[in-house]
């Protein structure tokens, strides 16, 4: 029998919807209840939450490979045609007055995309090691990642917007390479990784130490 | 039939656990623009909002109207030489697919019109909906989905990207902003207001709930919850 003293929601039985918010217990006997006020499942923990963010991640990581290596757009001229990658595409932006959104570029598709599949594995390991330590630092890192996540999209506006509007054929056309594709199952794998994960794992190791020491 | 089980409500309507690090503790009543937060993780557990669903719902109101015209008319043109080019929202993503990139097209179309229009049309409905004392079921069903379409809605980061766009097309062309471009500029900000004066905790509360039978039917629901929570000092 747990200690009684830790006020933790899973370890008094207790489930927290999602969705509304309501406190509710399982019903005697019952394996998997619902929200009696908004119908949504009830689970202690998201389930699977660790196997799922982990194959989500890995799926970007791989992606993120040919993301960099391929092409994004395709420039056609009188002169001939040009492939850049998402670098090269930063360099290219890079000015003495274009410098501010080669670095909005830079960071949005280089530098989150990276930094939140390597911020993810590092939760994801220190959950899976049961570490007690740095959790305030580590919920602020998943919430900054959650928060953040969404902005890598940009360069797929940029291209969309870019290839729509450069169609002056024969002068010059722009097309979006196969790197696009890659791109942007990044940003859409990383995205299910952060809603898959469950913060309140980062918790659980500390959570059980309350109850081994009263 | 498949039957549904429902959870047991505790007796104790004002205990929550934290959303982010599962800490029991009781939620304090508020003043309007107070926001409670988790005193172990700091997560945000509550804002009260100061007359939420009339705000919310002229704010929803407005956004609807210039979403519906920042997707009628072009958002960017450019001149070079004589000949002219413009395009609209969807015209980008329709490019996208007519040139073979399909997946990218549609999840363009997705997050820049399909759940701008979702998440506006849902808030629309459920501003309404909410203004019974008692709201109804289908109030809960849509305020289920509403994060969902939150979530994949990216007209911010669409803006950017459009302006990104721009810079890098006035090296070669002229570039002509469009009508959409202005009002898409407002409704970035029309959506963020209309997101932080909603206030789903107050809608929750007062909504018909999924099992039958009302929450006072439930009440002295279970005693066991009580008792020592969360204190100060964690």
């Amino acid at each position: 029998m747990v200690s009684p003293s830790a006020p933790i929601a899973m370890l008094r039985g207790l489930q927290t919807c999602d969705t509304c918010g309501l406190l509710s217990r399982p019903a005697p006997g019952a394996s998997e209840g619902r929200c009696p006020r908004c119908d949504e499942v009830l689970e202690f923990r998201k389930p699977d939450s660790i196997q799922r963010t982990w194959a989500f991640l890995i799926a970007a990581a791989v992606c993120y490979i040919p993301a960099n290596l391929l092409p994004v757009l395709t420039t056609a001229t009188a002169a001939g045609a040009e492939s850049d990658t998402i670098m090269q595409g930063v360099v290219l932006l890079w000015s003495p007055t274009g410098w501010p959104l080669s670095l909005i570029v830079l960071v949005a598709s280089i530098m989150i995309p990276s930094a939140k599949i390597l911020a993810l594995a590092y939760l994801l390991i220190s959950v899976r090691r049961g570490s007690v330590e740095n959790n305030r630092q580590r919920i602020r890192m998943y919430r900054i990642i959650e928060f953040i996540g969404r902005w890598s999209m940009v360069d797929v506006f940029v291209d969309t917007f870019t290839a729509a509007l450069i169609q002056l054929q024969p002068l010059m056309s722009v097309e979006p390479g196969p790197g696009l594709f890659f791109f942007a199952a990044v940003v859409v794998l990383t995205m299910l990784a952060v809603e898959s994960f469950d913060p309140r794992l980062i918790w659980d190791a500390t959570n059980l130490s309350e109850v081994a020491h009263g | 039939m498949y039957e549904r089980v429902y959870n047991q409500p505790i007796a104790d309507a004002a205990l929550v656990g934290c959303p982010h690090c599962d800490l029991l503790q009781r939620l304090p009543d508020l003043a309007p623009g107070a926001s409670a937060r988790c005193p172990r993780c700091d997560e945000e557990l509550w804002r009260r909002r100061e007359d939420s669903l009339n705000r919310t719902l002229a704010l929803t109101i407005a956004a609807a109207v210039l979403f519906a015209v920042a997707n009628s008319v072009p958002m960017l043109g450019l001149t070079i030489v004589g000949r002219e080019a413009s395009t609209t929202v969807i015209g980008g993503a329709d490019h996208l697919w007519q040139g073979g990139q399909r997946i990218v097209g549609a999840l363009v179309l997705l997050t820049a019109v399909v759940a701008p229009a979702l998440q506006i049309g849902s808030m629309l409905a459920i501003a309404i909906g909410a203004h019974r004392s008692r709201p109804r079921k289908w109030v809960g069903r849509l305020l289920r989905f509403h994060p969902a379409t939150r979530l994949w809605s990216m007209i911010e980061v669409m803006m950017l990207g459009v302006l990104v766009a721009l810079v890098k097309i006035a090296d070669y062309a002229t570039v002509i902003p469009g009508m959409a471009l202005y009002v898409l500029g407002v409704l970035v900000f029309l959506l963020a207001a209309m997101q932080a004066n909603f206030d789903p905790k107050e809608v929750w509360e007062r909504i018909e709930w999924a099992a039958d039978g009302s929450p006072r039917e439930f009440a002295g629901g279970d005693e066991r919850a009580a008792g020592q929570i969360a204190e100060p000092g964690w």
